[in-house]
């Protein structure tokens, strides 16, 4: 395993795209709209398709608003099917977004061909080559820097609010707080990050950094900004522990095992995304052992039928 | 204060084209407690909803301190039913009763140590002062519902909207939610609370609403809570309590004795 500056930057924006993703991921958990993250992600492909179509450019300005429309357009769309009562909110999403998944990819196939919008690359990005951009700081680098430093802001100008529409909507609603605006706002700072992380580290990587940190800091934090912490550090994680393992033990493991599998390096976006997979499962397995071991000995409990609160000194 | 904490109007809500409410007319006295009584889905609970434009109404108008609800958000608090939410959400109980206080922090500054006891101070109120800290999955049913009203009474409303608070709550909850009640209404501030059983309403409240779809009758509780209009109200499924309904009118409701 050879360690290069190609690789310093490769985890660079692998842990600046993680970390930027878990953030909306943490409020979209709490509104349980995780799948959300997931169907934008996938939504977008038309929208990019579009703007590239309309605007013949590769600039960020239109294909970024093509994006966040197209984002908006499934929140809009699947919540429209969803009203009409007839559909469960789950499939409802699933179906918006896999017909503009499809839609997008049939676009780009027409408009956008001979480019860098090609399906490989979406599915798992272009870390590896966005990185060796010859700067002495790779803008991709930037470009994740300043997302993960927007999405902080904005979970610190608005995480109280948010917080507490995911927990009680109606009670925020009546108190005055803009509850469907926040729900807007959140749904297009996750449009907003996707496009962006999806460009630089693809579809696996971006929809995994949206869902698994929030999921795996909800196994056990207390506290909403717990969360976001934990969420962080997990994402942290998985993007560093999962180049190490792309680019050493991996590759050399399955060159002994499968000689015919392996190559020299293995796509460290995947690997990244299954890595923080395995770190879920992990803290999983690690609180149902700890709970097992909280367990109330033998019977002597038994008569505690009260909840654990009703005495408070019943620990 | 003589200005009606709330006033509704010819309240139309529908639910896709069944019609759950049906010209609603709705005077709450200021300074009381009203229960709104009825059988299940006679749209007590949308009442509440319609009026603080928590669902569309088809038509009406509702006015709080006379005004509609936007000018005057401050002076009114809701509780909502404990079941509208996740309590595996990861906050503890003084968390919870904070965002009571989110509006009146304001955006993008933060909650202070002078919030948070504000919060703990409202815990204590309804009997949770050791519970700060607890999270809300480790509450029992009853001690949840306690943190939804302290939620409320740390916001120091005029009016209190509450949804069943009684619902399902163990003995030590429903006496303080009673406390509560009584000193509310020491203050001068109004309460009104959609309410499932009948035998406790006069014990508890001083005016009642008779609800299903329209309103059957309003007033205070010894003129509302009789023979006919309890009839006129739950309709035939009343007729095995016609025992019990000479017990409802008298001011304390029925005697620890029981039927």
């Amino acid at each position: 395993m050879e360690w290069t500056d190609v690789d310093t930057w490769i985890v660079t924006a692998g842990v600046l795209t993680a970390v930027a993703c878990s953030i909306p991921g943490v409020f979209l958990l709490l509104n349980r709209q995780s799948m959300l993250g997931d169907a934008i992600s996938h939504a977008v492909l038309p929208g990019l398709a579009i703007a590239f179509f309309l605007s013949g450019s590769r600039d960020l300005v239109p294909l970024l608003s093509g994006a966040i429309l197209a984002g908006i357009a499934t929140t809009l769309l699947s919540e429209a099917i969803r009203q009409t009562g007839r559909v469960e909110p789950g499939a409802a999403l699933g179906v918006v977004f896999t017909t503009l998944f499809a839609a997008g990819l049939v676009l780009v196939r027409l408009v956008a061909d001979e480019v860098h919008l090609d399906p490989a690359c979406v599915l798992y990005g272009s870390l590896e080559l966005a990185v060796l951009d010859g700067n002495p700081v790779p803008p991709i680098v930037w470009r994740m820097a300043a997302l993960m430093a927007m999405n902080l802001f904005l979970a610190l100008l608005f995480g109280k609010e948010l917080q507490s529409v995911a927990f009680d909507e109606r009670h925020a609603t009546a108190c005055g707080l803009p509850t469907k605006r926040l729900r807007l706002g959140l749904t297009m700072a996750t449009a907003v990050t996707a496009v962006l992380a999806f460009e630089s580290v693809g579809s696996i990587l971006t929809i995994a950094m949206l869902i698994v940190p929030a999921a795996t800091a909800f196994l056990f934090c207390r506290s909403v900004p717990g969360m976001l912490l934990v969420a962080s550090l997990v994402a942290t994680a998985g993007a560093l522990a999962g180049h190490l393992l792309a680019i050493g033990p991996l590759p050399g493991l399955f060159r002994i095992l499968i000689p015919s599998v392996g190559g020299s390096a293995w796509n460290s976006a995947g690997v990244m995304a299954a890595t923080t997979g395995l770190i879920f499962f992990g803290t999983l397995f690690g609180a149902a052992l700890i709970r097992y071991g909280n367990r109330p000995l033998g019977r002597k409990n038994r008569d505690r039928n009260q909840p654990v609160s009703t005495d408070s000194s019943a620990d | 204060m003589s200005e009606i904490p709330l006033h509704i109007r010819d309240l139309n809500v529908a639910y896709g084209k069944k019609l759950v409410l049906w010209d609603a007319n709705l005077t709450v006295a200021s300074g009381r407690a009203t229960a709104i009584v009825g059988p299940n889905g006679a749209g007590k609970s949308t009442l509440l909803k319609a009026a603080l434009g928590l669902i569309p109404a088809a038509s009406g108008e509702v006015r709080f301190f006379g005004q509609p609800l936007g000018r005057v958000r401050r002076r009114v608090a809701y509780v909502p039913q404990r079941e509208s939410v996740d309590w595996d959400f990861p906050v503890n109980a003084r968390d919870v009763v904070t965002m009571g206080l989110y509006r009146r922090i304001g955006w993008i500054r933060p909650v202070r140590a002078k919030h948070r006891r504000l919060a703990e101070e409202a815990l204590a109120d309804v009997g949770l002062g050791d519970f700060a800290n607890r999270q809300i999955s480790q509450l029992s049913g009853g001690q949840q519902q306690r943190v939804f009203l302290a939620r409320a009474l740390v916001q120091r409303a005029d009016l209190y909207l509450m949804d069943e608070p009684f619902a399902s709550v163990d003995a030590a909850t429903e006496a303080a939610i009673l406390e509560t009640l009584d000193k509310l209404r020491a203050e001068g501030r109004s309460i009104v609370c959609v309410h499932h059983d009948l035998e406790t309403v006069a014990g508890a409240f001083d005016e009642a609403v008779l609800l299903n779809m329209r309103v059957v009758a309003q007033g205070p509780c010894a003129d509302v809570l009789s023979p006919e209009n309890l009839r006129k109200t739950y309709g035939a499924r009343l007729s095995l309590l016609s025992d019990a309904m000479h017990d409802l009118t008298r001011p304390h409701g029925p005697g620890p004795t029981g039927r």
